[in-house]
Formats: C-alpha cells, sequence, structure tokens
C-alpha cells in the first residue's frame, strides 16, 4: 500500500505514458487495416479515410468501448484475490502495457504481423500467471477469448459469404443492377445503422451514462435502433442521387456504375469499420490504463470504479497521433495493395468484419479486428467474388498466435520484475 | 512494413485481367492474317514479311504474357474458378496466336502464291477465321463481368450466346473450308504438286484457326459449368 502511496504519481505518469505508445501503436498500425478496404477500392481517399477513422474511432471507444476495457481492466486478473496487493496489479498492467508496445514496435519494424489484442492479452496473461501466482488469471475468461479469436473470423465470414449471396441475388444477377442497387442498398444502409446503435445502447451506453436516468430495456433499444437505422438510409439515399449511370464506362464494364452506388455504401460500412475498431482495440491500451489509474486515486483494488473520461481521451487521442504519424503511411500502402477489391464486395467483407467485431465488444470479448476482417474477406471469396485470395496468409495468422502469445508473455514478465525491483 | 502485412497480403494479382489481355493480344496476331494475305495476293513481298514480323512480334509477346501469367498463379492461390481449367484456357488462348504464326512464316518461307481464281475466297475464308477468333475474344472479355457477379446468373446466359455465335462462325468457316478444298481440287493437275501440297497444309491450318477459337470457348463453358 505504501508503494502506490509513496509513488502513485509516478505510477500515473508512467501508465498514461505508455497507454499513450500503445495507443500509438494501434493507430499506427492496426486501424490501417480497418480503413485499407475503403482506400482500395476507392470509395474514400485517403484524407477522407482518417477523418472517418478519427471520428468514429473516437465514437466507438467512447461509446460501446465500455465491456471490452472492463474485461482487459478486470476480467482477465480476479480482482478479488489482487485485493491484497494492488501495488503487484499496477505493475503488472505498466509492463503490460510497456511489454505490448514494445512488441508491436520491434514486430512492425522487422514486418511480422502481430495483432495487438494478441499482444496485450499475451502480457497480461503472462506477469500474472508468472508474476504473481497462476490462481489470479481467470482461465475462464482467457479460455473465451481465445475461443473467441476463432469464432470471430469464421462468423465474420459466414455473414460476409450471405451478404454477397444477396447482393448477387437481389442487385448483381438482375435485368437493371443499377435500379436495383439504388433500390436495395438503403437496406443495408440500414442494418449498418441498426446494428451499431443497438450494440451502443444495449451494451456500451451504460458506461457512458452512468449516473442518467436514461436506461433503455431491448424494445426501446431497438426501436431507437431502428429510427437512427431509417435516418442513415435516407442519408444515404440522398449521396445516391448524385451517382449518375455513365454509359461511357460501362461499355467497358456492365457494372462501373453500379459499383459507384456501392461505393457510397462502403462510406458507412468505413464508418461502421472504424466505430467496430475502435470499440474494441481502445480497449487495448485504454483497459490496463484504467486499472493502474482505478488503483492509485481509489488506493485499492475495486471492482466497480469508473473509468474516468480522460482516460479514454489519452486512448482517442494516441490512435490519432498514430494515424497522423505512421498511419496514414500504411494505409496508403493497403489501399494500393488490395485495389482488386470493388467496392460490391469491399462493403460485404466491411459490414461482415464489423458486425461481429461489434458483437464481440458488445459481449466484453477482445478480438482481433484484423484477423476478422480476414475471416470475412474469405467469406466473399468463397462466394466466388474475388479474383485471387493467398491462402498462405491463414498461416501466417496462425505463426502470428503462436509467435505473439508468448512474447507478449515473456515481455511482460520481463518488465513486471524490473518495476517490482525499482518501486517494490 | 505493410509489405508484410497479413491482410494485404491476402490479396493475390487477379488472373482475369491478365487473361483477357493476352487474349487480346493473341487475337491481334490473328487478325493481321486478313492484311497478309491481301499483300500476299497483291504479290508485295515486302509488306508480306514485315506483316510476317508483326504477326511474329504479336506472338511472343502473347508468350511473355502465358509465362507471367503461370508464374503468377501458385497452388496456394484461392481463385473464383478451378486453376487447372483457368491455365487449361490460357493454353487454348495461346494456341491461336501459334497457329497465326505458322500459317505467315510457311507462307512467306516458301513464297507461296494463291491461284487467281481461288484469291477472292481466300480472303472471305480467312476473314470468318479471324472473325471466329474476334468472337471468341468477346467471349474472354466477359470474363470480368463473370467475376463481377460471382460466376452465376444473368451473365452466364450472355456468355452462352457468346458461345454459340461462335460456335456458329466456326461452322460457316468449315462450310467455307470445304468449298476451298473443292476448288482446289479442281485446279490442282495444272499446278505443282508440292505447292499444292502446302497449299492443302495451309487451308487446313486456317481451318485451325476457327477450331481452335472454338476450342476457346468450349473451354470457356466448361469453367462456368459447376
Amino acid at each position: 500500500m505504501t508503494v502506490i502511496a509513496e509513488y502513485g504519481q509516478t505510477l500515473l505518469i508512467l501508465a498514461c505514458i505508455f497507454g499513450l505508445f500503445m495507443a500509438w501503436g494501434v493507430g499506427a498500425n492496426d486501424v490501417a487495416n480497418a480503413m485499407g478496404t475503403s482506400v482500395g477500392s476507392r470509395a474514400l481517399t485517403i484524407k477522407q479515410a482518417i477523418l472517418v477513422a478519427m471520428v468514429f474511432e473516437f465514437l466507438g471507444a467512447y461509446l460501446a468501448g465500455g465491456e471490452v476495457t472492463s474485461t482487459i481492466r478486470k476480467g482477465i486478473v480476479d480482482s478479488g484475490v489482487m485485493a491484497e496487493n494492488p501495488d503487484l496489479l499496477v505493475f503488472g498492467m505498466l509492463s503490460a502495457l510497456l511489454a505490448a508496445g514494445t512488441w508491436l514496435l520491434i514486430a512492425s519494424i522487422l514486418g511480422w504481423p502481430v495483432s495487438t489484442t494478441h499482444s496485450i492479452v499475451g502480457a497480461i496473461v503472462g506477469f500474472a500467471a508468472v508474476g504473481i501466482s497462476v490462481d489470479v488469471v481467470s482461465w475462464d475468461k482467457v479460455g473465451a477469448i481465445i475461443a473467441s479469436w476463432v469464432v470471430s473470423p469464421v462468423l465474420a465470414g459466414t455473414i460476409s459469404f450471405w451478404l454477397f449471396r444477396s447482393v448477387q441475388k437481389l442487385i448483381l444477377n438482375t435485368e437493371d443492377p443499377f435500379i436495383n442497387a439504388k433500390r436495395y442498398i438503403p437496406l443495408y444502409m440500414f442494418a449498418v445503422g441498426f446494428l451499431i446503435s443497438m450494440v451502443t445502447l444495449l451494451k456500451g451506453l451504460k458506461y457512458v451514462l452512468k449516473d442518467a436516468a436514461f436506461h433503455p430495456n431491448f424494445f426501446e433499444s431497438a426501436l431507437i435502433s431502428a429510427a437512427i437505422g431509417i435516418v442513415v438510409a435516407l442519408i444515404g439515399i440522398q449521396m445516391m442521387r448524385n451517382v449518375k449511370q455513365d454509359e461511357a464506362a460501362d461499355s467497358v464494364n456492365r457494372f462501373t456504375s453500379v459499383e459507384r452506388v456501392f461505393g457510397i455504401l462502403m462510406i458507412f460500412t468505413a464508418c461502421a469499420m472504424a466505430f467496430a475498431h475502435g470499440s474494441n482495440d481502445v480497449a487495448n491500451a485504454v483497459g490496463p490504463l484504467a486499472a493502474v489509474v482505478s488503483v492509485v486515486s481509489t488506493q485499492s483494488v475495486s471492482a466497480e470504479a469508473a473509468v474516468p473520461a480522460w482516460v479514454l481521451l489519452i486512448g482517442a487521442a494516441g490512435i490519432v497521433i498514430g494515424l497522423a504519424t505512421y498511419g496514414w503511411k500504411v494505409i496508403a500502402t493497403i489501399g494500393s495493395k488490395i485495389t482488386e477489391l470493388t467496392p460490391s464486395r469491399g462493403f460485404a467483407a466491411e459490414l461482415g468484419a464489423a458486425g461481429t467485431v461489434v458483437l464481440a465488444s458488445g459481449t466484453g470479448l477482445p478480438v482481433s479486428t484484423t484477423q476478422t476482417l480476414v475471416g470475412a474477406v474469405l467469406g466473399v471469396g468463397l462466394a466466388r467474388g474475388i479474383g485471387a485470395l493467398n491462402l498462405r496468409v491463414i498461416g501466417t495468422i496462425f505463426m502470428s498466435w503462436i509467435i505473439t502469445l508468448p512474447a507478449g508473455a515473456g515481455l511482460a514478465i520481463l518488465f513486471f520484475f524490473f518495476f517490482k525491483g525499482v518501486f517494490g | 512494413m505493410a509489405l508484410n502485412n497479413p491482410f494485404s497480403n491476402l490479396f493475390g494479382r487477379s488472373p482475369i485481367k491478365p487473361m483477357q489481355e493476352h487474349m487480346a493480344v493473341a487475337i491481334q496476331a490473328t487478325g493481321e492474317l486478313q492484311r497478309f494475305f491481301e499483300s500476299v495476293i497483291a504479290d508485295d513481298w515486302e509488306q508480306v514479311e514485315s506483316v510476317q514480323q508483326r504477326i511474329t512480334e504479336l506472338e511472343r509477346e502473347a508468350d511473355a504474357l502465358k509465362k507471367q501469367l503461370r508464374l503468377h498463379l501458385p497452388k496456394s492461390l484461392f481463385l473464383p474458378v478451378p486453376r487447372t481449367d483457368l491455365l487449361e484456357l490460357l493454353s487454348m488462348q495461346d494456341r491461336i496466336a501459334n497457329k497465326a504464326k505458322d500459317i505467315a512464316g510457311i507462307m512467306l518461307g516458301r513464297k507461296m502464291t494463291i491461284p487467281a481464281s481461288m484469291q477472292q475466297m481466300t480472303l472471305e475464308y480467312v476473314g470468318a477465321a479471324v472473325k471466329a477468333a474476334e468472337q471468341a475474344l468477346t467471349a474472354i472479355n466477359e470474363l470480368d463481368e463473370l467475376l463481377e457477379t460471382g460466376f452465376s446468373g444473368r451473365e452466364l446466359g450472355i456468355v452462352e450466346n457468346m458461345i454459340q455465335e461462335l460456335d456458329a462462325l466456326e461452322r460457316k468457316t468449315d462450310k467455307l473450308e470445304v468449298e476451298m478444298r473443292a476448288t482446289l481440287f479442281s485446279l490442282e493437275a495444272d499446278l505443282p504438286p508440292v505447292d499444292v501440297m502446302f497449299l492443302y497444309k495451309v487451308i487446313d491450318w486456317i481451318g485451325d484457326l476457327a477450331n481452335r477459337a472454338q476450342d476457346v470457348g468450349g473451354r470457356l463453358e466448361l469453367l462456368l459449368a459447376r
């Protein structure tokens, strides 16, 4: 206890720096995958993508990031067991942040595929199991998280597969795809608005409006979400008005104008993607920081302490800085590499992935957005929608699991004993 | 570092556009035969040689495109159509250009002339074969639209019609081939026997052009029939 009383301020500042570092890593690297799809299919320019990312990553983190933040903060390490030695929890969370951030930096420089989610989960499990005791880790929760890493790409793939199938049936394989595109695309826009608001209302808002008297039940949430969905669709219809059939371009490929209509839809799914990513991945940086802040400010491990808004702001700021300093370059590179993905497929992949990630966020499961997106793209590929997919990537993803979890854990253990030695 | 990004690495280079480019070059080589035969008939051997060179160039270009495409189709690639079918189709496209090169090569090498009474008919015959080849290109050019619709639905019908048209053009070429042979048969007694032999061969090869174009259509049909 004395440790925290003595060094509280220092530890807090360290936690903020490490949290910012980690969030910077998320912004520099991870966001690019979420936004690259839209840039690659030319639905958004790079500048627009960065703007969308900044706004919706923040909204996602703020409005729907609560459940995952809470899992990272107190779900993996059993806070009941930790109550006697809060200083160890602080050291642990500090080392987890530093370990995951460092590992992300190393891996990025070396060009290895890693996931921020896997790094931070590995790091937290590592410091807790080795540094403290195997018993303080809630293995049930860890098991559920690891299972969700398998389920999320599969679920996203399934959703995207059927989304693309429905696009084929309703739009592409019809007599007049252009008219049908304008007729049916608002439905998908509605789905985007509905899904995002539903998860936010049911699972996210309780963290934001803790004291407010506004606690919608399921039915009320559905009504409000439907209203928001309709508004989104109406905005979309207005935007689609400007897309006219381009005879000259259509003579080369009959679907050029149709793809332009899908391009409008993709602006919405890009927002959803950024929102989903914010709701899930910002927690990787904010969760440990929140744990440290709560221990230092209350001088004890309390499970029910609120996450102060400024902690979320640090996470959001880190992401925006990451985007501005490095992320835009990665978005440009990725965007230039995936031009084969046309908007009619890109939207299906994005919506499938965003839906899955938002659902995971609502359930408090930290998943990898990138891997979910890979699963979604494979789903579209299975519906024979994509020219060529490189299946070797799946192997690389498994490799990154095998490398990232122990690496994050090992580094965290190292840093943990270092902090313990310095402050303890 | 984005080079090793698992997400962007997921996307391979689609073979569809390169397939179409290859076919376009192969058919361009075939299309030159029209000018080639006009020059032969006009007895303008300088021109004949330059057109033959052009055809050889185009055939080489098609070969290079074919090699590139094969190199970029590793087994680990997941394609919307079977990889083997695609490679087979590519070989068939290539064989059209090869035949065009062979025809031009042998005609120039032997300085072959066409009997005056057959000249008009020959031009018509070559024209029909070239038309069949061009129809095959039209069908191949639907590949990107087929990809767009996920190789299903109405687009299949459109391609089906194109292939039927191709079959009709091939039959027309066949009919002209029979007429060509009959005419040559009636003339052969008065011509040097070796020249006649090679004329038969060239007639045969021009027919092959149309057949190979039809093969491309047939292969495309197989690619779609699932």
